[in-house]
């Protein structure tokens, strides 16, 4: 092998004059950042790094360098296909991020947009309210227990230590079911299931009775004929007023907060001896903290467990109830009874889902 | 109850200085309620006046008899000159003394007076009724000082017509009658204050006389248990009745009558003891107390002429015939404890009185009051109860009244036929309040509270000894109480009445607060659990919740269209509605549901979607009525299932209803109506939510009021019908006044059965074979029949099913349609072959073709 019969020319072998290598490398870089996205970019590639490209045509030539010239150039054109790639994969990545920003920018919506595609449904009030109270003595081990809206009279009453001449009758403003000796009547207040609960289950009893009530009031802006209540009994051997009142306590803190108590009025209930209204204070009544009115209660009157098949000499127990309407009416701050009942969905859709 | 503190005072060393507001608890911590306490002293203000008439000048000319006065007001005015004052009233003249109020004073009502000109005089000043005052609601004129009262122009008028005092509006329980008296208050006052108290009921008064007062024959003793009279003779016609007792009958809103009468209304007001006031002299004979007859007839005090039941009592005058009662019953001249009567009672001329004072049968004066619609003060006592002591005392304090305000005589002869039986004493524990209460209440604190309120109170070894007082207070030792309840206590009959007494005077604000551990629960009821479940989706599916009232009227079966034997025709009925319009209950929901809608309508809303849950009511025909049953025990379970048997039955519904849209249009596109479609739909829901799987769900097409009879589906779970779903009438919605296309749905939940316990699929992790496949047929098929049979005919392999295209088209012919489905293969254990795939449809369309002729489109 004689390097004197190389075909070396140098005319043949330009492009791999240094200087030649770094005008491709200057027009590459110059190209590539005039290229204005990815795909300018792309556009370019052939043409300074593809098959005719001037630092692919400059290694062809490498071949009619003599062996002794063939490292350098070769290691010329490698720097300079290096500084190519280089310079395209840099200026690739500027654009690529450029376009991904422009993109995220082009992709913009209106996000306040409003998008009711369906009604707004609502729980009643009431309705959670309830569900709100029968969980909370779920959770303390009671169960619910429940009863017909019309009911006898026997249990409505009779049972309940209210005899057919008893004056209390007539301040339950009943409805009667026609005829009207029929000894039925629309429930005056859930008591009954206490009745009901005696007769069917045997002590201990914790249970809470919510339900719709009825009483002949016409309908004002603090009365409804129709409305609801929550009543809880208990039965128990050695039940105490201290446990209606610890029980109340508790509930009571669990419904107004914990600063909420509640305070006792001795009171009459032919169900209940001794008896009591109760009312809880309320530490954030919109008109400042006060005592509000909230239910009756006593300890069961031992008539009531004789006639319900319980004997009173071992088990005692107490019961307490609550207008759940009137409750919401405060607690809400409703002013008048008449939203509760008319069925307005402005009214109703102010609760929401009430969970 | 109003009843001025002036008077309480009398019988009760309250503290000279006892602000309202401590009296207001002092009277709640004993379980008063207290309506309303007003210090009259505030209310009028500025001077308030006697003032003298000294000329009267009749003024004419206008409307009515005007009076321009010249009054002495003394040097109240300033002057002492003579005040001016123009007044409208007449019942008055030259030299009465009258109450004036001065320029600058001011009424209740904030009515400030001020010196005018009026009718063409100067007036300074007004001369008052009691109305104006507030002392009452006499307005036929003004005050006009009684002769008797030493006030002189220029004093201050208020105490001379009672302005000075506080009165106290109380509101009392149904179980205390005692406390309906100046005596009972009084009484409970001294409890709370502890301070001394002398009870008028308790004063010593004559017993009776060998001689009677007058003849008088109690013919039922149970009825009337007590009866006592006394006459007195030559009374003063004219005398009347003393200012003060005038003003407190007026403060308790008992009109003035006369001497005798208001005499008997203030010993009721004062010891509660209610009493009437005969002329002796319209008495022809013996007085026969006795029930009346069936059908007799008389006229009581308000002119109202009553005819009679057995079960009334009534005092008969002996001396007139009467034939329907048989010889020597008399002819009622007074419906006892409830009302006198006309022809007995006392009038101008009267100058023979005999006063009664009895004690009756609460239960039979409550039934007569109730039969008569007559709540009169009297019967309002009686039905509480009445202490049967008090007669005597009460003739005694009336005789004195009248003898020192009317002369007259007092007959030395006293009436008292007395049937009344002693009380039962009560035995209690002495340790019973501890144990009921929580609160270790000592005996000895025990038995001072009994005997506070007015009980004997004897000690004795505890025949209970043993119990074990198992309640967490220490057993209070073994004394047992023997309790005899003062006579004005009729409520207290069982030992938990006595434990209320001690707890209500030692204080309920001194029972602990301990809460109680109820043994475990187990829970909402799957049923409980469901109808939350169930309100909850629908609230989230915007539906709005609506409690409505039950009441409906008899016509809105007629509007709902429901045919002449629809169940829902037969409603329970109340015998005393609220509305005559709508005394039924419903039996279905849509009634007052659709109230609801419309009346939201009627507000301006118009895209609703509205639910309820809630009973309906269906009468048991020939039920009859529930047994008898005592409470004396507890009924057998036989008795009380008979006495259930009777009640309506009364299952709980879920019903919606919709109108207008139920997607709104927006800026996404259309909106779309509600219809008949979503109806069905919130059925599905419901169902689903109750726990049902599909497979047990069927909807099909029926015919039910108020549904359109082509737009109604029947909702089935297993073969039971649940409800049904669909689109109203369009009978019903013109006759309801509903939008169009109106729609419905409604479910009976209670007739939905338990949810079962759901078994897992297989879930494959194979990939399934996707293939859609369109069939021709009638249109009349059912969709879901046709879906049935594809899922029949594809077997096991058959994933799901999902019918996404229906569509009809004259290419298809009339009365044919297309339904598109797609089904997804997938074996759980291999990746299907086409092959296997295509079979597997191919036996799907081949069942749906034999079963409903249809035709695979495309094939």
């Amino acid at each position: 092998m004689t390097y004197r019969n190389d075909p070396y020319d140098p005319k043949q072998v330009a492009l791999l004059d240094p200087a030649a290598l770094a005008e491709a490398v200057a027009a590459a870089e110059k190209a590539f950042a005039d290229a204005a996205d990815p795909d300018a970019l792309t556009a370019l590639r052939p043409a300074h790094l593809g098959d005719r490209a001037p630092v692919s045509l400059a290694r062809r030539e490498i071949g009619a360098l003599p062996p002794a010239a063939k490292a350098d150039a070769g290691k010329r054109v490698n720097e300079a296909r290096r500084a190519i790639e280089s310079a395209y994969a840099a200026r690739a990545e500027v654009l690529e991020r450029e376009q991904a920003e422009r993109m995220l920018i082009e992709e913009r919506v209106d996000v306040t947009l409003p998008y009711d595609r369906r009604q707004k449904g609502a729980r009643h009030p009431v309705s959670t309210l309830m569900e709100q109270i029968t969980d909370f003595f779920v959770g303390m081990g009671y169960e619910v227990a429940e009863g017909p809206e019309v009911e006898l009279e026997w249990t409505n009453f009779d049972a309940l230590n209210i005899p057919p001449d008893h004056p209390a009758r007539g301040l339950m403003d009943t409805f009667h079911v026609a005829p009207e000796n029929s000894g039925m009547v629309l429930r005056t207040h859930t008591s009954p299931v206490q009745a009901r609960t005696m007769l069917t289950r045997t002590p201990p009893i914790y249970v809470i009775c919510p339900g719709r009530v009825y009483r002949t009031d016409e309908l004002d802006a603090t009365h409804a004929p129709v409305f609801h209540q929550v009543e809880g009994l208990v039965v128990d051997k050695g039940i105490t007023m201290a446990h209606l009142r610890g029980t109340l306590d508790h509930f009571a803190r669990a419904m107004f907060g914990p600063e909420a108590k509640t305070r006792f009025r001795p009171h009459y209930f032919p169900f209940t001896e001794p008896s009591a209204e109760f009312d809880v204070w309320f530490p954030e009544h919109r008109k400042g903290p006060q005592w509000v009115e909230w239910g009756g209660c006593g300890m069961v009157n031992p008539r009531v467990l004789r006639a319900c098949g319980i004997d009173p000499e071992v088990y005692s127990g107490f019961a307490f109830g609550m207008g759940i309407d009137r409750t919401v009416m405060f607690r809400h701050g409703v002013g008048d009874m008449r939203d509760m009942v008319e069925g307005d969905v402005r009214f109703t859709r102010a609760f929401g889902y009430g969970a | 109850m109003r009843v001025s503190v002036s008077w309480l005072r009398e019988y009760v060393d309250l503290p000279a200085h006892l602000a309202p507001a401590d009296l207001e608890q002092a009277l709640v911590d004993l379980g008063i309620e207290v309506e309303s306490i007003v210090d009259l002293g505030a209310t009028v203000t500025g001077s308030l006046v006697v003032g003298e008439v000294r000329e009267i000048e009749e003024l004419t000319g206008f409307k009515k008899p005007i009076r321009f006065c010249r009054v002495d007001v003394g040097d109240a005015n300033g002057t002492g000159e003579l005040q001016e004052i123009v007044c409208g009233a007449r019942n008055f003249t030259v030299g009465d003394r009258v109450v004036v109020i001065l320029p600058g004073g001011v009424l209740p009502g904030n009515f400030t007076i001020g010196a005018r000109k009026t009718y063409g005089r100067n007036s300074n000043g007004m001369i008052c009724s009691a109305k104006e005052l507030g002392l009452g609601d006499d307005h036929s004129g003004i005050i006009v000082l009684p002769e008797s009262s030493p006030a002189k122009p220029g004093d201050d008028a208020r105490p001379v017509v009672g302005l000075d005092d506080v009165v106290v509006e109380v509101e009392l329980t149904p179980d205390r009658g005692y406390q309906m008296s100046v005596r009972g208050i009084a009484r409970e006052l001294a409890h709370a204050v502890g301070v001394p108290f002398r009870d008028p009921g308790l004063v010593p008064a004559p017993g009776a006389t060998e001689r009677p007062a007058y003849p008088v024959e109690v013919r039922d003793t149970v009825g009337c248990d007590r009866f006592a009279a006394r006459m007195v003779r030559g009374v003063d016609p004219t005398a009347p009745s003393p200012a003060w007792m005038v003003q407190r009958l007026t403060t308790a809103g008992i009109r003035s009558i006369s001497l005798p009468v208001d005499i008997t209304n203030y010993v009721m007001l004062e010891l509660g003891q209610p009493m009437h006031a005969f002329d002796a002299d319209r008495v022809a004979g013996t007085l026969v107390v006795r029930r009346a007859e069936p059908g007799e007839k008389l006229t009581t005090l308000d002119g109202v002429t009553r005819t009679l039941a057995a079960e009334d009592m009534v005092i008969c005058d002996a001396g007139l015939p009467n034939p329907l009662a048989g010889e020597g019953a008399g002819v009622p001249i007074s419906l006892a404890a409830v009302m006198g009567g006309e022809t007995s009672e006392v009038v101008e001329g009267t100058t023979n009185v005999l006063f009664e004072a009895a004690h009756w049968d609460p239960v039979m004066v409550g039934r007569t009051a109730r039969r008569h619609k007559l709540f009169s003060e009297a019967a309002k006592r009686w039905e509480r109860g009445v202490d049967p002591a008090l007669p005597l005392v009460a003739i005694e304090r009336a005789v004195r009244l009248l003898v020192e305000h009317g002369g007259g005589t007092a007959g030395d002869e006293i009436l008292d036929i007395d049937h009344v039986r002693p009380r039962t004493p009560i035995s209690i524990p002495a340790d019973l309040p501890s144990r009921r209460v929580g609160v270790a209440y000592p005996p000895a604190r025990v038995v001072d509270l009994l005997e506070q309120v007015g009980c004997t109170v004897a000690s004795g070894a505890d025949r209970l000894a043993e119990d074990p007082g198992e309640v967490g207070v220490p057993a209070g030792g073994t004394v047992a109480l023997t309790v005899t309840p003062p006579t004005w206590r009729p409520d207290l009959t069982d030992p938990a009445d006595l434990v209320e007494e001690v707890v209500r005077l030692d204080g309920y604000d001194r029972v602990p607060s301990v809460l109680p551990v109820a043994p475990a629960g187990r829970g909402l009821t799957g049923q409980q659990r469901r109808r939350r479940a169930v309100a909850r989706t629908l609230a989230d599916q915007g539906y709005v919740e609506v409690l409505s009232q039950p009441f409906v009227a008899p016509e809105l079966a007629d509007l709902l269209g429901l045919p002449a034997d629809d169940p829902r025709r037969r409603a329970v009925r109340l015998a005393n509605p609220l509305s005559e319009e709508e005394p039924l209950l419903r039996t279905t929901l849509l009634g007052p549901l659709l109230g609801v809608l419309r009346r939201n309508l009627g507000r301006g809303q118009r895209d609703l979607a509205l639910y309820e849950i809630g009973a309906v009511f269906h009468p048991r025909p020939d039920a009859g009525t529930p047994p008898h049953m005592g409470v004396e025990h507890p009924p057998s379970d036989a008795e009380f299932a008979a006495a259930d048997a009777v009640l309506p039955d009364q299952p709980r519904h879920v019903a919606v209803v919709l109108a207008g849209e139920i997607e709104p249009t927006g800026w996404w596109g259309a909106g779309r109506a509600a219809g008949w479609a979503d109806a069905v739909e919130a059925a599905r829901t419901v169902l689903a939510v109750a726990g049902l799987p599909d497979d047990r769900v069927t909807v099909r097409a029926a015919e039910h009021a108020p549904w359109h009879p082509g737009r109604c589906a029947q909702v089935l779970v297993d073969d039971t019908v649940v409800g049904h779903a669909g689109e109203l009438h369009p009978a019903v919605v013109a006759a309801l006044e509903l939008p169009r296309r109106t729609s419905a749905m409604e479910l009976n939940l209670d007739a939905v059965p338990a949810a079962p316990m759901l078994q897992a699929p297989a879930v494959s992790s194979f990939p399934p074979a996707l293939i859609d496949v369109a069939l021709v047929v009638d249109a009349s098929v059912p969709a879901a029949q046709v879906q049935e049979a594809l899922v029949e005919g594809a077997g096991e392999l058959l994933e799901s099913v999902r019918l996404f295209d229906v569509y009809e088209s004259e290419q298809l012919g009339a009365g044919r349609r297309s339904l598109a489905y797609k089904l997804a293969f997938r074996a759980p254990d291999r990746t299907l072959t086409v092959e296997e795939a295509v079979a597997a449809r191919d036996a799907a369309v081949a069942r749906a073709a034999e079963r409903h002729g249809a035709i695979l489109r495309g094939a």
